[in-house]
């Protein structure tokens, strides 16, 4: 099946390739809910990872004679919108940190780690019960990872993307995406032990 | 009894250990552990868990129709682009590789052990050098045409219809040369063709009547760049490499083959 697919792929490639603008369209329509979803994934948000799939089969229709049906469109075109939505991460990153540099030398208050703040609020047992809640939480933990963390955790964890793959995305060798893949999950298990380990300080303390 | 780690613990759920057996040994014996890596999957789950609002029914109608007007939008006449720095760089960058290939070519004739086959790569990589040389041989006749077309005095258009099908079979034969690049591992020649393809293909797709004053302009453009000029010395090259008597003979044989295959 997959096979079958990339057979098809290839050959709307080549006809794109040939001047068939609507062959794109198929292209188009085959993967851009799969990009959709890891794009939301990394951007939290429905309108920037719009956006980043617009970007990605933008970029990759630009840079569609250097594709030449090697590879898997799908995966071609994944890696494309990882690569931007990893930009736009950084991005918005340095623009929030500049806004809250300016915020806080106004003497205002501002969340600066979203990490702390969900670590220190302390979930009654009614709240720990909702998983919309649970959902909030974890969507201030992605939020609080760097733009690398959450990048390796998107691929790894909801992709199953293999570790090559996603090192190559964040240009960096196959130990140091490993580390990084742990430390996003350590970062989240921390963010979320209020909710997800309240068993835990009795387990702890029988532990050691 | 020694706990394992967190990370050990990860890799374990992640599948990637070399230690699986022996992690899955102690996790049968130990409670704590056993807790310790329910408490991760509970991380897993949790992000198994987070929702991922649907983009709707007519998502990908709506990003079609978005990037769509988009996706033409650089194109222009055809000896526009072809006249932009970046093209003439690239076209240089062609004339480049072949130039460098033919003399690693030599060098390695010179260097390597006679009789030793060359492996399958280094024979495609030659052929790929050979056919390139051909390949510019043919695209330097479509310059000519447009360089040596008659024009009358008056004449309202210029009809380059003729020139528009050549280049049009020299658009196909390059995309093959790239994918035969990009097998053979040669990122760079590969990216190179696809700079050329792309200008082939502006030719291909022009209007074919042009005005004899743009006409006129294009053939001086193609003079002053010296693009005629820099195809021939390309070619120039690749034909004494060709004559080279120092060449074996079996080799010839193969890359004549291997090239009648392509």
């Amino acid at each position: 099946m997959a096979e079958e697919v990339a057979v098809s792929d290839a050959i709307a490639v080549e006809r794109t390739l040939g001047g068939d603008r609507d062959a794109y369209r198929v292209l188009v329509e085959r993967h851009s809910r799969t990009v959709y979803r890891m794009a939301y994934r990394m951007m939290g948000n429905a309108h920037d990872a719009e956006d980043v799939v617009q970007e990605a089969f933008l970029r990759a229709y630009e840079k569609l004679k250097q594709f030449a049906g090697n590879a898997n469109f799908g995966t071609w075109v994944y890696r494309i919108a990882a690569n931007y939505a990893i930009d736009r991460l950084r991005q918005r990153n340095s623009e929030e940190a500049k806004r809250e540099g300016s915020i806080k030398s106004g003497g205002q208050f501002l969340e600066v780690d979203p990490l702390s703040q969900v670590r220190d609020t302390s979930p009654s047992p009614e709240r720990l019960a909702g998983s919309a809640q649970l959902a909030e939480r974890m969507k201030a933990a992605l939020n609080a990872l760097s733009p690398a963390e959450r990048t390796a955790i998107v691929m790894r964890h909801w992709d199953g993307c293999g570790i090559e793959e996603i090192a190559a995305v964040l240009n960096a060798n196959s130990n140091a995406t490993k580390n990084t893949v742990f430390r996003a999950v350590q970062k989240l298990r921390r963010a979320l032990m209020p909710f997800l380990e309240e068993k835990e300080t009795r387990a702890m303390g029988t532990e050691g | 009894m020694k706990h394992r780690t967190e990370e050990e613990l990860l890799a374990f759920l992640d599948g990637a250990t070399d230690e699986r057996a022996a992690i899955a040994a102690h996790l049968n014996e130990c409670a704590n552990c056993r807790e310790e890596l329910e408490r991760i999957e509970g991380v897993f789950a949790a992000l198994d868990a987070m929702p991922i609002p649907e983009p709707g029914e007519h998502f990908e109608e709506r990003v079609w129709q978005r990037i769509a007007p988009r996706l033409g939008e650089k194109k222009t006449r055809w000896w526009e682009p072809f006249f932009v720095p970046q093209r003439m760089a690239a076209l240089g960058g062609v004339v480049a590789l072949v130039i460098l290939a033919f003399f690693a070519g030599r060098i390695t004739r010179r260097t390597a052990p006679a009789q030793e086959q060359m492996d399958a790569a280094k024979v495609r990589e030659r052929v790929l050098v050979v056919a390139v040389g051909e390949h510019l041989g043919r695209t330097e006749m479509v310059l000519m045409e447009l360089q040596n077309a008659p024009i009358l005095r008056g004449e309202k258009a210029i009809d380059i219809s003729e020139t528009q099908r050549r280049a049009e079979d020299l658009v196909e034969e390059n995309r093959l040369y790239r994918q035969t690049a990009l097998k053979a591992g040669d990122q760079a020649m590969a990216n190179t063709l696809d700079e050329l393809e792309r200008v082939l293909l502006d030719i291909a797709n022009s209007p074919d009547e042009l005005t004899a004053a743009a006409f006129e302009t294009i053939r001086k453009r193609i003079e002053v760049q010296g693009l005629l000029f820099k195809v021939r010395i390309v070619k120039q090259g690749l034909d004494e490499r060709k004559a080279n008597p120092d060449a074996k003979p079996a080799e010839n044989k193969t890359r004549i083959t291997e090239r009648n295959k392509v």
